[in-house]
């Protein structure tokens, strides 16, 4: 007998059609990023004013289009539609809310999705706030931007749908790896991809502006916010996810130089020489064509990067979709994408005639240093990413790169990279004496230098890591004040107030670099000064580890929304004064069928100590694990400071007034 | 989304890294123990050294290691014993030998093309004359006539 249709039934008729649409809204994306990849080119080259203004409209219309389409997918993810095959895999009507949205991208499939949203989000975002580029320019940005989402959607659509159903839907999900069940990895992603995608900006500017056959200073004060931006964002997600890597897999190691951490830190590195070398564009017009290929490369770095983890094929501890039909994908859209641009550039480069004079020793040149520096250190990572095939490839030999090699191989570029930034920084543009700049660094140089001869003085003398970190971390913290107080001019009244009226781009250069250096310093004196502990513990019995006191109260089972877990209490004092009371927890996700350890940790300004629980012992005790790690948080303290450093400088007066550069190209014109 | 397959590990042996029962009781040895570790590759688990992996076979390759040490193998040795027995892909710092030379030569090599290209150009803008400031070329000068006398 057939039953009426209830309410119940009516909103499942809804929630059913809501999906629907996602997928056909998709689609519908699709077509008019084709649209748009192509009319507005044809306009923009015969002049064609109607061809042009396509393009700002189907920007908006694609990301309306994919942001419903993204839309009906969390709407799926949060309702549980167990109908949805993606759902299935990737939930459990039990999870957390938030790790149901978060559950959305934690997939191949929905992180795609996000991957062209924030691509189509970028787009639009130009077509609005683009209104002082010259015509052509802006058509040509827009459907080169489009070319990569046409790219993308037919990705998704025609490899990885994330709107494919089962005939038959399960009762319930398989549940989240409980790996991914973590407030610093549900956000970890959408950085990733705002960084990663924010570049695909930038290599749009630079194609276009290779077939508009101009690039001036107008340019390079366009490309920089977006480089910048896309810079800002990926500090952050990197700085989440080896955060996230630091407390959740249980052994506080913060970076491992995996294949997929390499994926997003080359990106970064090419990002920071861009950003860096588009200054010089913009105040010097000069490094024009360098400017150019560093803006193809960077995002040419996201595509390998998003080829690295899509495919597989570089197998890592990371690798989810060991799929070779999206790796071929991926690859085809990287060989079209790159090939094209370098093409292009080869073609027309030339025409980029620099026009600043400067000498030897100069801003200029400081900045030359800087890319170099830059470019050889993300390509070190790169030739290690990529060895292990090359050598099974080309010499049948199966091997492995890891981190001994990067710690060798990589740091040295680094160590250079600071020890030149302080003067580099406060070089004169045109010409300098390296006398003249540094003579105010004397005394911050030799402070450094004290501070790490005490260091090496008062460690057991075993290595020079601990030492060099001090050094280049309080050099490049004391030379970006010393920088800062530069600028107030010489008279002695009133410095402190002019330093707080400095252009928020000299603030943000500042704490940007001084970032740089306290991620520096704690990363070497994590890596040197960390101790140790390993031991079986019995109930109520203390022990010491670098001077702190570590007592094991108890031992409990108890029980999460979607796990169990055996919590140990730890109660840490030192010298008889109690601290903190510590739950180290191991727990076990039944659904998932996945134990996972939760580190307890203390975390304080100068030092964590780092409690893990392991097995119960046959004796009773129990194995425990503890660390002390000096400055551990310095090093994501350090990311936050650069992220906020490169926020300040986006937000500087020159990017904020958008009029400032129409100016500078109705100034430009009579100079000619 | 990350070190999705560490699952693996996992889940061949929820235990954990080095455990307490395998700590040599010699400091000098266990030092050398972890060191010799740290260099290692834990087979099952990709890109994770022995030091660091929950893997029953890590565990197996860390009692192998001290086993050597105890038995009083150098270092090299050690590290030789156990190439021997899986290949060099158990090496995470990989050797020097054959094509290798050029994955470490690689850093070097490009710092110093980067820089010798970079001091070309350099000297190339040094020595380049300013555009603007220096004198006007015949064409500029006739085009500045005609508006002067307009």
């Amino acid at each position: 007998m057939l039953k009426p249709i209830g309410p119940r039934d009516a909103r499942l008729y809804n929630e059913v059609m809501i999906t629907e649409l996602g997928h056909f809204a998709l689609i519908l994306a699709f077509l008019v990023a084709c649209v748009q990849a192509v009319v507005p080119l044809i306009g923009a080259h015969k002049r064609w004013p109607g061809w042009m203004a396509v393009a700002e409209p189907a920007a908006t219309a694609q990301f309306l289009l994919t942001a419903f389409s993204f839309g009906a997918l969390t709407h799926a993810f949060v309702t549980s539609d167990f109908s949805l095959r993606l759902v299935v895999l990737n939930s459990h009507s039990l999870k957390p809310m938030l790790y149901k949205v978060s559950g959305v991208w934690g997939n191949h499939e929905g992180s795609m999705l996000l991957w062209v949203l924030i691509l189509t989000l970028f787009g639009a975002m130009a077509a609005w706030f683009g209104g002082n580029l010259p015509p052509s320019l802006r058509a040509r940005v827009l459907a080169v931007q489009s070319a990569i989402s046409v790219a993308f959607f037919a990705f998704i659509l025609f490899t990885s749908n994330p709107f494919l159903r089962l005939a038959v839907p399960p009762f319930d999900g398989e549940d989240l790896n409980p790996l991914l069940q973590d407030p610093g990895l549900a956000f970890h992603p959408p950085f990733l991809y705002l960084g990663y995608v924010g570049l695909s900006m930038a290599f749009s500017f630079a194609v276009a502006a290779l077939i508009e056959g101009r690039v001036d200073a107008a340019w390079a004060r366009w490309v920089r916010p977006w480089t910048l931006a896309a810079w800002v964002f990926l500090t952050i997600g990197i700085g989440l996810g080896s955060w996230w890597a630091y407390y959740e897999l249980g052994w506080g190691g913060f970076w491992f130089w995996d294949p997929v951490e390499n994926a997003s830190f080359m990106p970064w590195l090419i990002a920071a020489a861009l950003l860096h070398s588009a200054i010089v564009v913009e105040k010097r017009e000069a490094l024009k064509s360098w400017t150019i290929l560093l803006a193809i490369m960077a995002f040419g770095f996201s595509l390998i990067g998003t080829f690295i983890v899509r495919s597989g094929v570089i197998t890592s501890v990371h690798a989810f979709a060991n799929d070779p039909e999206r790796g071929v994908f991926i690859l085809m859209i990287l060989a079209v994408f790159m090939g094209g641009a370098l093409i292009l550039y080869a073609a027309r480069a030339s025409v980029m005639e620099a026009k600043g004079v400067f000498g030897l020793v100069s801003r200029e040149s400081a900045l030359v240093l800087n890319n170099i520096l830059l470019a050889v250190s993300a390509f070190v990572v790169f030739i290690g990413t990529i060895w292990p095939l090359v050598a099974e490839i080309a010499f049948d030999r199966k091997l492995s790169v890891g981190a001994p090699f990067f710690n060798m191989a990589f740091t040295p570029f680094m160590v250079l990279l600071g020890l030149v930034l302080p003067v580099g920084a406060m070089m004169p543009w045109k010409r300098g004496s390296i006398a003249r700049t540094a003579k105010p660094l004397i005394p911050v140089f030799v402070l450094a230098l004290a501070l790490a001869g005490l260091a090496w003085a008062m460690q057991s003398g075993r290595s020079l890591l601990g030492p060099v970190g001090l050094f280049l971390g309080s050099w490049l913290v004391f030379g970006a004040a010393v920088d800062l107080w530069s600028r107030t001019g010489r008279a002695g009244a009133g410095r402190l107030r002019r330093m707080t009226r400095l252009p928020r781009a000299d603030w943000g250069k500042a704490v940007a670099h001084g970032g740089l250096g306290i991620t520096m310093l704690g990363i070497a004196s994590m890596m040197a000064w960390e101790a140790e502990d390993i031991r079986v513990v019995q109930l109520g019995e203390s022990y010491e580890v670098s001077g702190y006191t570590l007592v094991l109260d108890q031992v409990a089972q108890v029980e999460g929304p979607n796990y169990f877990a055996t919590r140990g209490t730890v109660s840490l004092s030192k010298d008889g004064r109690p601290i903190a009371k510590l739950f180290p927890e191991k727990r076990n996700y039944p659904v998932a069928r996945m134990p996972t350890t939760e580190a307890a940790i203390d975390g304080r300004f100068l030092r964590d100590i780092y409690v893990v629980i392991g097995d119960p012992q046959a004796d009773g005790g129990w194995a425990v694990r503890t660390y002390f790690k000096p400055l551990a948080n310095w090093i994501w303290g350090g990311a936050i400071l650069m992220a906020l450093g490169g926020a300040l400088s986006l937000s500087d007066r020159r990017y904020r007034v958008a009029a400032g550069a129409r100016k500078a190209k109705v100034a430009g014109v009579p100079a000619e | 989304m990350k070190r999705l397959f560490l699952i693996l590990c996992l889940i061949a042996a929820p235990a954990f890294a080095v455990q307490p029962d395998e700590v040599l009781s010699d400091p000098a040895l266990e030092a050398r123990a972890r060191t010799i570790s740290k260099d290692l590759r834990c087979l099952v688990c990709r890109n994770e050294n022995i030091d660091d992996s929950n893997a029953e076979l890590a565990r197996d390759l860390r009692l192998m290691v001290r086993e050597r040490l105890v038995a009083g193998d150098s270092d090299e040795a050690v590290v030789r014993y156990v190439v021997d027995r899986y290949g060099e892909y158990v090496l995470l710092r990989p050797t020097t030998g054959g094509a290798n030379w050029l994955l470490w030569a690689a850093g070097p090599l490009m710092l110093l093309g980067g820089l010798g290209m970079g001091l070309v150009y350099l000297r190339k803008r040094q020595a380049a004359p300013e555009q603007g400031s220096a004198a006007l070329s015949d064409e500029e000068q006739a085009r500045l006539n005609d508006i002067l006398k307009e």
